[in-house]
């Protein structure tokens, strides 16, 4: 069991449709997986499979070796989720943002200033968050997986709404990320280029 | 005893398993209905008060009992479909909340006919047994509401049977507080259902009619149940093998 | 290297800082807030308009009128209770955050009883005035909806909880939890009418009391579930 990730047999089926079974895969520490496919395949769900937003028809997802329906407060602990929908209040500022989910989930107050700078992001702080432009509030959402200080990344399209600059700040991260020993799932239709040990999983 | 479980739950064997039930299910159930209603309608002795008005009971109490029954019967499917994860459990509490609302509505129905010589109106709030059929009746329509306004099964199945259990916390609570918000009133004075002092020739022909619209539910619930696992499994290969025509083996 | 080494945030963080945000949201969406309470104003208004101004039938039905009032005032504020969170992603990240949801479900309902609940309880002795109710009933009127709506914000969370999400919202959530709320509206609206008969309140306020404690027990593990599900 040298795999801290692990999935056995996962099959999803929504409505009436079976979207995949038998799905096995296995992912460590600094690696990359890479979930492939076409518009609806699947990628997402089988994301937010893993995250244990929805539940799997059959098959179980391990952590550290441990069951994740078992002890999913833990595991929730250990990830963090980035979707389309950014999960930001409209009305709030990023500040007031980033800190309720500082409360959600640990991190650290003293990186927020950097955090911030290196996602170019310090001079819209005050700014209610409705105000910003797609792209920026993509890089919103990038901080917060940045101060989550969580082991593992689950990405749902992570260049969406983004400029080149901005996809290639987010090859940069999930690269650092691995290097650090961190781990990345990411479920994308645009070829992703990052220099890190990848897995593939095909949904077809 | 958990492999027989899950064998019974298995929808193909339940397939088989009630369609030779039933039978045996409506058998029973018309045999104590002929005896019900012969004995309630000709045997009976006549009510002092409310003559052969009385009669109605026989009618009234089966449904409100079924009625009572039948949202037990869908909360526990619920809660076994939610905590196990068992299909069918779901298709049964699917299944017995229609059945349910209709003898709550009959309920309503022939208590309101019953009452009407007693209190010279169709509808009395101050009727505990009646406003508890209402409340009833409306928990029915909420929870098939809810089923209705999702589409996928699963996620119905899920949020209906969490629906199924806060109800079934509340249906007792509802009884007590409709009680006691009655006690309060000057209401009109109920004679008592049953009881010790009922007359044997009154009393039998209505444990027959118990058991009979129990049967008869059962029966008509299993029906329910296996019309709604053809459809969810309408995929699957076993009903592919029951429902086409078995072709000439090549 | 085990999973328990990990620490997790400590256990009331995400239930505070959930009533936190949903105080600072609310803040800056005032419409949220006021347009139940001012429902509530114009519902108790519509009967002394439909039934008549007379003195006896306002004390007749001033109890059951405010009750009423403040139920479906509730309704109205609960259909968006956790609309927003589903629409934009926030759901996710809070059932996907380590605190257990069920007290993340507690925290929602508790800022909405903050937000809906107390400020209806504090307006309901300028609509008791009006129907002439006396002082010492005010007193056992506000107790009464101050219990009732605690537990009516808990209980509307599970339904809130199941509709999120849903077409027909709004009208769906009333068929839900009226019929659960009977009790409630039973127990409230009779005390207060004891009391205005100068009969004893007590068996009513503890009926509403031991409710309240039963929904505060159970209701979170329900909202939990049920957000769960609607947010599949």
């Amino acid at each position: 069991m040298s795999e801290v990730l692990l999935a056995n047999d996962l099959s999803i089926v929504r409505g009436e449709r079976c979207l995949f079974e038998q799905l096995d895969f296995a992912l460590n520490s600094g690696e990359l997986l890479l979930i492939e496919g076409a518009n609806g395949t699947g990628k997402t769900s089988l994301l937010r499979g893993i995250a244990g937003l929805l539940d799997f028809a059959t098959g179980h997802v391990s952590w550290d070796g441990e069951k994740v329906l078992e002890n999913y407060q833990l595991f929730r602990a250990d990830l963090v989720w980035l979707s389309h929908r950014v999960g930001f209040k409209g009305e709030l500022n990023l500040l007031e943002n980033l800190r309720f989910e500082s409360a959600l989930r640990s991190s650290a107050a003293a990186e927020k200033n950097a955090v911030l700078e290196r996602l170019g992001l310090v001079r819209l702080t005050a700014l209610p968050f409705r105000y910003l432009s797609a792209g920026q509030q993509r890089r919103v959402a990038l901080a917060r997986m940045l101060l989550a200080n969580a082991r593992l990344w689950l990405m749902d399209e992570p260049y969406t709404n983004l400029d080149i600059a901005g996809r290639s700040l987010v090859a940069d991260l999930i690269e650092e990320h691995l290097r650090g020993g961190g781990l990345c799932i990411v479920a994308s239709h645009q070829p992703v280029e990052i220099a890190a040990t990848t897995r593939r999983v095909m949904l077809a | 005893m958990w492999k027989f479980l899950h064998k019974m739950a298995s929808p193909p064997h339940f397939y088989d398993l009630s369609a030779r039930m039933i039978p045996w299910f409506y058998a029973a159930g018309i045999a104590t209905v002929l005896y019900g209603t012969v004995g309630g309608l000709f045997f009976a002795p006549v009510d002092e008060e409310m003559h052969d008005g009385f009669r109605i009971i026989y009618v009234h109490v089966p449904a409100a009992y079924i009625s009572m029954a039948a949202y037990m019967v869908m909360a526990i499917g619920a809660g076994i479909g939610l905590i196990w994860r068992i299909k069918l459990a779901h298709a049964v509490a699917a299944g017995a909340a229609p059945l349910g609302a209709w003898f709550t509505f009959l309920a309503l129905i022939t208590g309101s006919i019953w009452g009407r010589p007693m209190w010279g109106t169709w509808w009395e709030w101050g009727d505990p047994r009646l406003t508890s059929e209402l409340l009833m009746l409306f928990l029915y329509i909420g929870y098939m509401a809810l089923r209705a306004a999702i589409d996928d099964t699963a996620k119905a199945d899920k949020a209906s049977a969490v629906l199924a259990l806060v109800g079934a916390i509340n249906v007792p609570i509802i009884h007590f507080s409709v009680e006691w918000w009655t006690s309060l009133h000057q209401g009109p004075t109920i004679i008592k259902e049953g009881g010790p002092g009922i007359h044997p020739d009154m009393l039998y022909p209505l444990l027959s009619m118990i058991l009979s619209f129990t049967l008869l539910f059962a029966a008509l619930l299993l029906a329910r149940v296996r019309t709604e696992v053809l459809h969810r499994e309408r995929r699957a290969s076993w009903v592919h093998e029951l429902l086409v025509p078995a072709r000439e083996t090549v | 290297m085990s999973m328990q080494e990990r620490e997790l945030p400590p256990l009331l963080d995400g239930f505070n800082a959930i009533i936190r945000r949903d105080l600072m949201l609310a803040w800056k969406r005032p419409g949220d807030i006021l347009n139940p309470l001012f429902f509530f104003a114009m519902v108790a208004s519509l009967f002394p308009l439909a039934v008549g101004p007379s003195p006896e039938q306002l004390i007749l039905n001033g109890p059951g009128v405010v009750w009423v009032a403040a139920l479906l005032a509730t309704l109205l504020s609960l259909n968006s209770l956790f609309l927003s969170d589903f629409e934009d992603g926030s759901l996710d990240q809070i059932i996907l955050s380590p605190h257990p949801l069920p007290l993340l479900g507690l925290g929602k309902a508790a800022a909405h009883w903050l937000l809906n609940g107390l400020p209806l309880v504090l307006l309901s002795p300028v609509i008791a005035i009006t129907y002439r109710m006396p002082a010492e009933v005010i007193g056992v009127m506000m107790l009464t909806l101050a219990l009732g709506t605690v537990s009516l914000s808990l209980l509307g969370s599970i339904g809130a909880a199941l509709t999120v999400g849903l077409s027909r919202g709004t009208a769906l959530l009333s068929l839900l939890i009226l019929p659960l709320a009977m009790p409630i509206l039973i127990f409230g609206a009779r005390t207060v009418s004891l009391a205005a008969e100068g009969d004893p309140v007590s068996a009513g306020i503890y009926f509403l009391a031991a409710y309240c404690m039963m929904a505060l027990t159970l209701a979170p593990f329900a909202t939990a579930a049920a957000l769960k599900i609607s947010n599949e």
